[in-house]
C-alpha cells in the first residue's frame, strides 16, 4: 500500500535534503524547527493488465456511446495525442499514446473505418522527430500511416490547414486544425501528468492556432490562473472550456481519452532520488555520492544526454473515455489521488531545485527562460487553495541556469533572453511591446513549420507562464545559477543555499520559515 | 618647453608591439614615446602662430600608432620625430581658446593654386600630404615640423584655428576633431528616411557617430553594438534606439529587419554600417549584417586586415572608408564645414561629458593605458590636461 504524501519538519536529526540542479544534484541542510519538506505520494500501484483496461474504457465510456459505435464505414476519423512535452521524462516503451491507439485503430479497422489521420497535437511547440514519433506510438503504427502522409504534426500557421469555427461570448477566437474540426469524430488521447492537462485544453490548445492561443496564453489569464492547476480557480481552465463550448457549438465530436500515470519517475538505480533521503540505503546513498562525483567530471553536454536518455518507469494508474468534461474530471481526480499533499499553512521561503527536464527542453537544453517557466510557473503553481509562499516571500530555486540555447529549438528564446529580457522582465510591458513582433516573424514561422523549432512567440508564453509567481514574490534566487544569466532574468545570483538564505533576510526578515518542495516526482500542495 | 616626443626607432617600435600585445598601451612605456624637453618649433610663415594647448585628446589613431600597430601605408605621409595629438583645445597668440583643425592641407602647406580636393574643401583628401612648405604629415601631431597637442607648445596655421565660444568648456571643445570625424563617417554614405544603421564599436568615435546619425541624418533605427555597461547606457541617450552585446548584434538586426537566415548568415540587413573598431572581426561582421547592395562605412581605423569577401561579392556590398573631414554636403546646394557642425552637435548632445578623465603630460604611461583600456575602465575619452601655468612655463 503506497503511502500518502506528507510534511515534513525539519529538525537537528533530519538528514541533508535533496535538490535537483539541472544536470546533477546535491544534498543540503535545511535550518532545524523552522523548515519543513514537502514529500508526495508513493507512486500508486498501476492498472493489472493495460490492454485489458483499455478496451474496456473504449467500450465503457463516460456520457458517450462505445466508440465502436461511434465508427462507420466511410467517416473521417482523425486521432490526436500529446506531444513530445508528455510525460516526462518520456515513459518506457510502450507508451500510454502507443497502447491506446493501437486500441482505436484495431476498433476503426474492425468497423472498416478506412480514413484515417493520426496527428501531433503541438501546438506550438517545436515538431517531433522521427524517433519521438516511433517512441511514442510504436513502429508498427509509425510504419503505417507516417509513410502515406496519414501520421503528421499540426501546424499552426498553416491557413490552409486550420479552421476558423467562431468566437466565444467573451470575444475569443476558436480555430483549431481543419481536418480535425471537419472529421466526422475527433479522438484525443491525453496523457494526464498533472491537473491542469487534458480536458478541453487538448483540443482548443493542442490543435489551435496563434490566433485562437493567444485569448488565454496571456499575462491576465495567467495572473488570474490560481493556480492553473486548480480548475475551479483557473482562468486558463474556464477560456479552454468557453472554447470547448464553441467546438461543440460547431458540430466537433471529439471522444476524449485520458490517461493517468502513477509517479514512479526514475528507474534503477536512480529510485533513491524520488525517495525521501532517511530512507536511503547504504547502497543508494553510495550511488548518490558516486553519480554527483561522476556529474562533476562530466562535460555539461555530456551530462545532459546521459539524462535525457532516461526513460522513466511510470505506469498508468487509470483511463477514461467518453464525453470531455466528464472524462477529464474523473482524469483530474486520479492525478489528484496521486500527488495530492496537505500542507498547513504558508511559508515565508520557497525553496526548489530545478531538474534536467521541462515540458519544453526533452532532448533539449533547460535555458535560463525555461527555468523560470519550470521554477515560478510549473513548480509555484503546484498548489490549491493558496500558494505555498506567503504573498512578498522569497522564492529560492537551485541549477546552473547556464546562458545556452539550444538553436535548433529555441532560436526565439536566444532573443527573447538578448532583447527582450534586457530592456524589461515586466511581463505585461513585454506582451504589449513585443509579443506581436516576435508572433509575426516569417523566420521564426519558417523554423516553426520546417525544422524543429518552438514558434516565435513561445518564450513570451514560457514568461506569461511565471507571471503570477512573479507577481507574487518579492525576490527571487538562483542557487548556483550564471550570475549574468540570473541578472537578466531579474534575479539574484547566489553561491550556496546559506548565502541564498541570507540574502533573503532583507526581504523575509530573520528567522523565517521555509518549504522545500521535494519534486520531482510531481506533487500538488493542497495548501490550507 | 615639454613635450612627447616619438621617434622613429624600430628596435622600439618592435618592443612596442611586443609589449602591446599582453595590454593594450603598453607601447607608451617600452616604445618609442618619451617626455623630453625640446626646442619650440620655428613658425613657417606669417599666417602661423604658436598655440599653447588646454586640454589634448588621445584618439586611437594614435593608441594604434603608440602601440606600433599602424599601418606602413602611413610612413611617406608622416614625419620623425613628431609630437602626437591632433584632438586639441588651445589658447592662441590673442588669448582666445581655438580648437584645433588638424588636417595639413594645401593651404597650411602653402600650395597655392590647391589640390582638387581641397578646392573642393575635402580637406581630408588632399593630395599633398607630403609636399610644400611643411615636412610630410596628414595631420598636426604627425608632422615633425607643427608639433602636436601632448606639448604645452605647437604651432598651428591661421586655417586651422576655431574660437571656442565662451559657453563651451575646454572639456566640450576637445570633443570637436572628433565629433567632426564622426559626422563625416554619419554622412558618407546617403542614410535616407527609415534606414536602419547599425553602429559597431561604442568607445569614443562610435558614440559620436550615434549623436551625429541622430542629428544629422534621417535614420529610420539607430542599432550599437556595445560591450561595456557604460557605453550602453551612452550610446542610448545619445540617440540608439536599440543597443545590445557586439555578438549579439546579427540576432537583433535580423528580427529587426525582418530578414530571413541561411543557419547564421542574414539573407538581408541593415542599411548601412559603420563600423567603428576597424578590426578583421568587426569588418567581417559588419559585411554579414549589411542587407543586399548596403554599405559599411569604415570610421574606425583599421589596419591589416584579414576578410572573407564572398559575402560581399555576392551581396554586393560595398565598403567606404571615412577619413577625417573637410566639408559635407547637407543637400545639393548646402554645404558646410564639418568643424562648424561638429561644434553644434557638441553643445546640442553635451558631448563634453564623454571626457573621463585627464592626466598632466608626466604621467603620460598612465594616461596612455587609461585610454587604451578605455572601455574596460568604464572610461571614453582620456586627454592630457595642460593649463597647469606652472607646466607651461618650463
Amino acid at each position: 500500500m503506497p503511502r500518502p504524501g506528507f510534511v515534513l519538519e525539519v529538525d537537528r536529526s533530519t538528514p541533508p535534503t535533496l535538490f535537483w540542479r539541472g544536470e546533477g544534484f546535491s544534498l543540503e541542510k535545511l535550518p532545524a524547527d523552522r523548515s519543513r519538506v514537502i514529500y508526495g505520494p508513493e507512486p500508486l500501484a498501476p492498472l493489472k493488465d493495460i490492454d485489458a483496461a483499455i478496451r474496456h474504457a473504449l467500450d465503457h465510456p463516460v456520457g458517450s456511446e462505445p466508440l465502436r459505435a461511434l465508427l462507420r464505414p466511410g467517416m473521417k476519423l482523425t486521432i490526436a495525442f500529446d506531444d513530445v512535452s508528455l510525460p516526462l521524462p518520456k515513459m518506457r516503451r510502450p507508451d500510454s499514446r502507443q497502447r491506446v491507439i493501437e486500441a482505436v485503430l484495431d476498433l476503426a479497422a474492425e468497423a472498416g473505418v478506412d480514413d484515417v489521420h493520426i496527428i501531433a497535437a503541438l501546438a506550438l511547440h517545436r515538431r517531433m522527430t522521427e524517433a519521438e514519433l516511433r517512441h511514442a506510438l510504436g513502429d508498427r503504427i509509425y510504419d503505417a500511416f507516417a509513410p502515406r502522409g496519414l501520421l503528421y504534426q499540426h501546424d499552426a500557421e498553416d491557413p490552409d490547414a486550420l479552421a476558423y469555427l467562431g468566437t466565444t461570448p467573451k470575444g475569443e477566437e476558436v480555430e483549431i486544425n481543419k481536418r480535425a474540426a471537419e472529421s466526422d469524430l475527433l479522438v484525443y488521447v491525453n496523457i494526464n501528468l498533472v491537473p491542469m492537462d487534458g480536458g478541453w485544453k487538448s483540443t482548443a490548445t493542442g490543435l489551435a492556432s496563434y490566433r485562437s492561443l493567444r485569448h488565454h496564453h496571456n499575462v491576465r489569464t495567467m495572473e488570474h490562473s490560481r493556480s492553473f492547476m486548480d480548475q475551479h480557480r483557473s482562468e486558463l481552465h474556464k477560456s479552454n472550456w468557453r472554447m470547448g463550448k464553441v467546438l461543440v457549438d460547431s458540430g466537433v465530436k471529439v471522444f476524449q481519452i485520458e490517461t493517468t500515470l502513477n509517479t514512479d519517475t526514475f528507474p534503477s538505480p536512480f529510485e533513491f532520488l524520488s525517495k525521501r533521503e532517511w530512507e536511503w540505503s547504504a547502497r543508494e546513498r553510495a550511488t548518490y555520492v558516486a553519480t554527483t562525483k561522476a556529474l562533476g567530471r562530466t562535460p555539461s553536454r555530456v551530462a545532459r544526454k546521459i539524462f535525457h536518455s532516461i526513460e522513466a518507469p511510470h505506469q498508468m494508474t487509470s483511463i477514461q473515455c467518453g464525453e470531455v468534461g466528464a472524462v477529464h474530471q474523473i482524469a483530474t481526480e486520479h492525478v489528484l489521488r496521486q500527488q495530492l499533499v496537505e500542507v498547513q499553512g504558508q511559508t515565508d521561503i520557497l525553496t526548489m531545485g530545478i531538474p534536467y527536464i521541462c515540458p519544453y527542453n526533452v532532448h533539449s537544453i533547460m535555458n535560463p527562460i525555461l527555468v523560470t517557466c519550470t521554477g515560478l510557473g510549473y513548480f509555484f503553481n503546484l498548489y490549491r487553495g493558496k500558494p505555498v509562499i506567503r504573498k512578498g516571500g522569497v522564492v529560492i530555486m537551485a541549477h546552473p541556469t547556464p546562458w545556452q540555447f539550444h538553436p535548433v529549438h529555441h532560436p526565439s528564446y536566444i532573443d527573447f533572453f538578448e532583447q527582450v529580457l534586457a530592456d524589461t522582465t515586466d511581463p505585461a510591458e513585454i506582451e504589449a511591446n513585443y509579443e506581436k513582433a516576435f508572433a509575426e516573424d516569417e523566420w521564426y514561422r519558417h523554423l516553426y513549420r520546417t525544422g524543429y523549432a518552438y514558434h516565435g512567440v513561445h518564450p513570451f508564453y514560457m514568461w506569461y507562464w511565471a507571471a503570477h509567481g512573479l507577481q507574487h514574490c518579492g525576490r527571487v534566487i538562483i542557487v548556483g545559477g550564471e550570475p549574468r544569466a540570473v541578472r537578466r532574468l531579474g534575479f539574484m545570483p547566489a553561491s550556496t543555499l546559506d548565502d541564498a538564505l541570507e540574502m533573503a533576510t532583507d526581504v523575509v526578515g530573520r528567522d523565517p520559515t521555509i518549504t522545500h518542495l521535494h519534486t520531482p516526482p510531481l506533487l500538488q500542495a493542497e495548501v490550507t | 618647453m615639454k613635450a612627447l616626443v616619438f621617434e622613429r626607432d624600430i628596435p622600439r617600435f618592435a618592443a612596442a608591439r611586443v609589449a602591446a600585445s599582453f595590454r593594450p598601451g603598453r607601447g607608451a612605456r617600452f616604445g618609442p614615446l618619451s617626455l623630453d624637453d625640446v626646442d619650440p618649433p620655428e613658425l613657417p610663415g606669417p599666417s602661423w602662430q604658436r598655440i599653447r594647448p588646454r586640454l589634448a585628446g588621445i584618439c586611437g589613431s594614435d593608441l594604434s600608432t603608440i602601440d606600433g600597430l599602424s599601418s606602413r601605408y602611413f610612413e611617406p605621409i608622416v614625419s620623425f620625430p613628431f609630437t602626437p595629438g591632433h584632438e586639441v583645445v588651445a589658447d592662441d597668440e590673442r588669448g582666445r581658446r581655438v580648437v584645433l583643425e588638424p588636417v595639413l592641407g594645401c593651404v597650411a602647406r602653402g600650395l597655392d593654386p590647391p589640390c582638387t580636393a581641397c578646392a573642393r574643401g575635402d580637406l581630408g583628401n588632399c593630395e599633398r600630404a607630403a609636399f610644400g612648405e611643411l615636412a610630410p604629415g596628414l595631420q598636426s601631431g604627425y608632422c615633425r615640423d607643427t608639433g602636436g597637442g601632448w606639448s604645452t607648445q605647437m604651432i598651428a596655421h591661421a586655417s586651422q584655428l576655431h574660437p571656442v565660444p565662451a559657453n563651451l568648456s575646454d572639456e566640450a571643445a576637445v570633443m570637436v576633431e572628433p565629433t567632426a570625424c564622426a559626422i563625416h563617417g554619419a554622412l558618407r554614405w546617403p542614410i535616407h528616411e527609415g534606414d536602419v544603421v547599425v553602429v559597431l564599436g561604442a568607445g569614443t568615435l562610435g558614440l559620436l557617430t550615434i549623436a551625429a546619425l541622430r542629428r544629422v541624418t534621417p535614420a529610420g533605427v539607430v542599432i550599437a553594438g556595445a560591450r561595456y555597461p557604460h557605453q550602453r547606457r551612452l550610446a542610448r541617450e545619445l540617440g540608439a534606439d536599440r543597443v545590445c552585446a557586439p555578438d549579439e548584434l546579427p540576432r537583433l538586426v535580423r528580427r529587426l529587419t525582418g530578414s530571413m537566415a541561411y543557419r547564421d548568415q542574414l539573407t538581408g540587413g541593415c542599411d548601412v554600417v559603420i563600423d567603428c573598431v576597424g578590426s578583421s572581426e568587426s569588418i567581417q561582421q559588419s559585411l554579414a549584417i549589411a542587407k543586399p547592395r548596403g554599405a559599411v562605412v569604415l570610421v574606425g581605423m583599421p589596419s591589416a586586415v584579414k576578410l572573407e569577401l564572398t559575402t560581399l561579392w555576392h551581396r554586393e556590398t560595398q565598403i567606404i572608408g571615412a577619413y577625417a573631414y573637410g566639408t559635407e554636403s547637407l543637400s545639393p546646394r548646402r554645404r558646410r564645414r564639418t568643424f562648424d557642425l561638429a561644434f553644434g552637435l557638441v553643445r546640442d548632445a553635451d558631448l563634453g561629458r564623454l571626457v573621463s578623465a585627464t592626466y598632466p603630460l608626466t604621467r603620460f604611461d598612465e594616461a596612455i593605458d587609461h585610454a587604451a583600456n578605455a572601455g574596460r575602465r568604464g572610461a571614453v575619452k582620456v586627454a592630457f590636461d595642460l593649463r597647469d601655468e606652472k607646466e607651461r612655463q618650463r
